[in-house]
């Protein structure tokens, strides 16, 4: 994702009264979390193995943002801006494949 | 409640839970979730028979407990369905959590509540523990004497969730056994003319409307969250003007008359009983008793708890010199129950205003009766003649 598309036009206005607010926390867009990073969170990164990787998209389905990138069907790279570092990208790589470590930022 | 249309002779004979299973059926709701619980069981299991029976369009949700029928009906509601359940006591204490969700999300869920004791000890009876527990929720809470109130509450509350100006759940209130499985003379409304009355409901952002996006239940931190709550606020101010013009609405189409709380005999009167629910039956025989012996005594039904009419309450009653605010649960501060504590506040400001004591009664379903009701107007009296208060919380029928 270029970084042009991770700019969304917040249909809520910054720091609005709560007159003009929409009622409830309803925010009246959808696909608001692009403009969200999350990638701030995270202590632990995963590292990706492309040799290794056998693109069966475990790693999407399971990833609960949206670091993992596929293209034309195929697993391409993780955007950091997305990732907590929570490790269930790993988790879910098929444990003979192994296509993703978690290392330690810190280390 | 004065009926001018209709004679007894059209009247129905049923009880409270029918009565409210055949507004709801009226109503004829997107979706119902909901579990089972005495005594509001036959509410949805006599809605359930409708449904079997084709007479109603509604989506039934029969779901594993009270937290998921609210939530269920939360995400129904928010999907831009006209969405209810039904539920009591326990119920509505495993609801507790979703409650907020509600109202908080702008949900406009209708919801009887069947009035029950809390455990423990375990008690499947009358009092007002369950419904008070949930007072601070952001619900309007509306409390009906008897079946053809809870009737009549539960179509106006259609109309005063969905008003744009108030977008906030109602729960609308019948006491337990004594309104739920007492059998008495209800009118009811022809269904064209609920129909008519309630009109559609159209969601302004409807979750599964695809083609417009909308996101509910963000995460709203120290940057968002308060005003949010500000919101709520204003709604539940807005929510008595609307109170108001639908029970105004809801006269004109059935000669019966509804507002934030009925007063029976108290223009005149130097003491009081402040009281909700079935009580007030009881309250107001003991009313014309005493009038007859030359007491000038009044009474006050409160049909409005949320929002708190507060400054129509003073109005009200500044002119008493004494009122007993009768609780049906107790708020174990140790002063007393919620309509004392918000009565009392109420009058803070006022240089004019009654002396005042709370009585904690019925806890448990233990039985009201007339002779309890006189003593509390000799109580008053005796307040009265001798200027004296004493403990301003009693316990009515208690033993010792």
């Amino acid at each position: 994702m270029s970084a042009g598309e991770k700019v969304i036009t917040n249909p809520v206005k910054a720091n609005a009264g709560w007159k003009e607010l929409p009622i409830g926390g309803i925010i009246p867009q959808g696909g608001t979390a692009r403009g969200f990073f999350t990638g701030g969170w995270r202590s632990l990164t995963p590292v990706w193995d492309a040799e290794k990787c056998i693109s069966c998209l475990q790693c999407w389905i399971f990833c609960p943002d949206m670091a993992i990138q596929v293209e034309g069907g195929k697993m391409v790279g993780i955007d950091l801006d997305y990732c907590k570092g929570c490790g269930i990208c790993a988790a879910a790589c098929p444990p003979r494949t192994a296509a993703i470590k978690m290392v330690n930022e810190g280390a | 409640m004065a009926v001018k249309q209709k004679t007894v002779a059209e009247s129905h004979a049923i009880t409270g839970n029918e009565a409210v299973a055949y507004a709801m059926r009226q109503i004829n709701p997107d979706v119902v979730a909901a579990y089972p619980i005495t005594p509001a069981t036959e509410i949805v299991q006599i809605f359930s028979n409708y449904h079997a029976d084709g007479l109603v369009d509604t989506e039934m949700v029969l779901v594993e407990s009270e937290h998921s029928a609210m939530s269920a009906t939360i995400g129904a509601s928010a999907a831009g369905s006209r969405a209810m359940t039904a539920t009591s006591s326990q119920g509505l204490l495993l609801m507790h959590e979703m409650l907020y969700v509600a109202s908080g999300t702008r949900t406009p869920i209708v919801m009887p509540v069947v009035n029950r004791a809390v455990s423990a000890p375990l008690n499947i009876h009358c009092d007002h523990s369950d419904t008070m527990g949930s007072r601070d929720s952001g619900w309007i809470q509306l409390y009906g004497e008897n079946a053809q109130e809870g009737y009549d509450n539960l179509i106006q509350s259609i109309r005063i969730a969905e008003h744009p100006d108030v977008m906030l759940p109602v729960m609308t209130m019948t006491d337990g056994f004594i309104t739920s499985h007492g059998m008495e003379n209800v009118f009811l409304l022809e269904d064209e003319e609920v129909q008519a009355f309630i009109g559609g409901f159209k969601a302004a952002y409807p979750l599964l409307d695809t083609d417009n996006p909308v996101t509910f239940g963000p995460v709203d931190f120290t940057d968002y969250y308060f005003e949010h709550r500000r919101q709520v606020f204003e709604a539940m101010v807005n929510a008595k003007q609307v109170i108001l013009d639908v029970a105004k609405e809801y006269e004109r189409l059935t000669g019966r008359s509804y507002g934030f709380f009925e007063t029976y005999r108290l223009d005149d009167a130097e003491m009081a009983i402040v009281v909700l629910s079935s009580a007030a039956g009881t309250t107001r025989f003991v009313v014309d008793q005493l009038r007859k012996q030359g007491m000038k005594v009044g009474m006050l039904k409160l049909r409005v708890f949320r929002p708190f009419p507060a400054t129509e309450l003073v109005e009200a009653l500044k002119h008493v010199g004494a009122i007993a605010i009768m609780d049906r649960a107790d708020s174990l501060s140790g002063e007393g129950g919620p309509v004392g504590a918000e009565l009392r506040a109420a009058f803070y400001n006022e240089e004019k205003r009654p002396k005042a004591v709370n009585y904690i009664y019925g806890l448990g379903g233990r039985d009201v009766t007339i002779h309890h009701i006189e003593s509390v107007y000799k109580d008053l009296a005796n307040i009265l003649e001798t200027g004296v208060v004493g403990p301003t919380v009693r316990h009515l029928g208690v033993r010792e």
